[in-house]
């Protein structure tokens, strides 16, 4: 699936929900079935510091592509993670950098990361940019 | 008045959000205002706005009354002895500042010790830290009880000879607690030592008497309490103001200004440098006539009581949840508590959804939730305007929202 149809297929996903609680309840679900993260990668240095929930995130490179592995003590954030890295992990540097992570808005979820709320949400979408930046090079 | 005629004050109860009615119980960060508070906002605005104590016309004599009423209207809240104790800041955390400085500069130096405790909010912690580094002072920490109060016993083992000031809240914002702030107070003037109090939880729950407390410094923030944002209050014991230098210089705090030398005005405006908050001051009066009301208010206390004894019960019921200040006598209606095995995040971001306003996280207490070994909490602060039945949904949609999340 290239990088748009997965967007897409998230927001049609989503536009089945059109309660509030229904959204989180599936985010939640996503949040447990991510990918267990290694404890010994929750370093400071791979901590996203958010005011409350706090976030891991690492990333390697393979065949030039991008693998991200990401973590969050917070179930709700943790589910907008998984999203996050079904979308970006194993895409080019060149694909994530000129991406605008637009669909977390097309799917509702524009105010879980407006800088307001301090989450660690938009400093992990700020670190992929910026790893794909420096990855590009 | 009636409970409905007080909710009738505040038209956001009102309203909904996301389709459900809003629940507002994050009193403690900021109180809705009533529109009494309203009205007299734009009455300064509209008819009553000039600078005050400086020209001689008409307008000006109008500003100036007004912002002189607030302050005999504060100074008979706070049963103080003298207008000139009552200093009007932007808020606790600048009246506080304000007194970390100037109480600095005069009586603290090298080597003298300054307590606050364990549970204080960053408000109160910072300014000290500053001081100590500036002075080379040392800061030392007051410990709570493993329920949340403060040991009086305690204290007096902390104080020294070098103990220059002690700083206290006289009810933390995640504890909920009224603290024996009078005992405090009693021994630490035995050993000569001041007490600054960070009434900013205080005022809202206790009534507050400065001479029966006998504290040397008490500040609060008027939004905490109804009134205008950026208004705020420093009681001060007149010796103390008098013995302080001041903190911010410029307009209206001088008497003569010259290039050899400056004198300063006499208290309070000592202290009040610059253009003050003249639009939003006298919102205080109204502000605090609201706040007696409900103090006085046989409804609105039984049924804060009722909220009280039911939310209390629920929390410390539930094997799931802690909760963080538990003295049932010394309680007031603000909750700050922890579930097993669930983030306060999580648990707001749904509350949220459900209509619910509550508050999550540090809550600018970081050296206190170090303490009690806890990432932040989930706070719940109930106002005079909140009913027993808002309380009952609020437990419904918490145990609903626990139940997603485990
Ligand atoms: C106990 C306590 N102290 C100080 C403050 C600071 O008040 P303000 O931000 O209004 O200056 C607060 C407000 O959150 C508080 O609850």
């Amino acid at each position: 699936m290239t990088l748009e149809e997965k967007k897409q297929e998230i927001i049609e996903e989503f536009a089945l929900y059109d309660e509030w609680l229904d959204k989180y309840q599936y985010l939640i679900e996503l949040g447990h079935n991510l990918d267990p993260f290694p404890e010994e990668e929750k370093t400071e240095e791979n901590t996203i510091k958010g005011c409350q929930s706090r976030v891991w995130l690492i990333s390697e490179k393979k065949d030039g592509k991008l693998l991200f592995r990401a973590d969050s003590d917070a179930i709700i954030t943790k589910g907008i993670i998984s999203l996050l890295v079904s979308v970006y992990s194993g895409r080019t540097p060149e694909e994530i950098a000129a991406d605008d992570f637009g669909f977390i808005g097309a799917i509702g979820l524009r105010e879980n990361l407006s800088p307001t709320r301090a989450n660690g949400l938009v400093s992990m979408i700020e670190r992929m940019k910026e790893i794909a930046g420096q990855s590009r090079q | 008045m009636k409970l409905t005629q007080i909710r009738a004050q505040f038209p956001v109860l009102d309203s909904q959000v996301y389709g459900k009615p809003l629940v507002y119980l994050d009193n403690a960060a900021t109180a809705q205002r009533p529109l009494s508070v309203e009205a007299s906002w734009k009455q300064s605005v509209e008819q009553g706005n000039a600078n005050i104590h400086r020209a001689v016309h008409y307008l000006a004599g109008v500003a100036t009354d007004a912002y002189e009423n607030a302050r005999e209207a504060v100074r008979a809240y706070l049963n103080a002895s003298a207008k000139e104790e009552i200093v009007f800041t932007a808020g606790a955390t600048a009246g506080i500042n304000l007194v970390a400085y100037a109480f600095g500069e005069a009586f603290v130096g090298e080597g003298d010790e300054i307590i606050v405790s364990v549970a204080e909010h960053h408000s109160n912690l910072v300014p000290w830290q500053l001081l100590c580094r500036r002075k080379k002072a040392v800061l030392k920490v007051l410990d709570i009880a493993p329920d949340g109060s403060l040991p009086v016993e305690s204290l007096e083992k902390l104080i020294s000879e070098r103990t220059k000031i002690i700083a206290i809240s006289h009810i933390s914002n995640v504890l909920g607690l009224v603290n024996p702030v009078r005992e405090m107070v009693e021994v630490c003037h035995k050993h000569n030592v001041p007490v600054l109090v960070d009434g900013a939880q205080g005022i809202v729950h206790c009534a507050v008497d400065v001479q029966a407390l006998d504290c040397d410094f008490y500040a609060f923030s008027g939004h905490k309490i109804y009134a205008a944002t950026g208004t705020g209050v420093l009681y001060g014991k007149k010796k103390w103001l008098e013995a302080m230098p001041p903190f911010l210089s410029g307009g209206e705090m001088i008497h003569t200004v010259r290039f050899s030398g400056t004198t300063f005005a006499p208290l309070p405006q000592k202290f009040e440098a610059g253009t003050q908050n003249i639009n939003a001051v006298p919102t205080l009066v109204p502000a605090l006539a609201f706040a007696r009301e409900c103090r006085e208010n046989p409804e609105v206390e039984a049924e804060q009581e009722a909220i009280l004894d039911y939310v209390y019960k629920q929390l410390t019921e539930d094997e799931r949840i802690t909760l963080y200040g538990v003295p049932r006598g010394t309680k007031v209606p603000l909750f700050s508590f922890a579930v097993k095995g669930v983030h306060h995040e999580d648990l707001a971001l749904i509350l949220d959804k459900m209509g619910i306003a509550v508050r999550s996280g540090q809550m600018c207490a970081e050296p206190l939730m170090d303490r009690l070994g806890v990432t932040g909490l989930l706070r719940a602060s109930f106002a005079p305007y909140n009913t027993l039945e808002e309380a009952q949904y609020f437990i419904q949609c918490l145990n609903k929202a626990i139940n997603m999340l485990v």
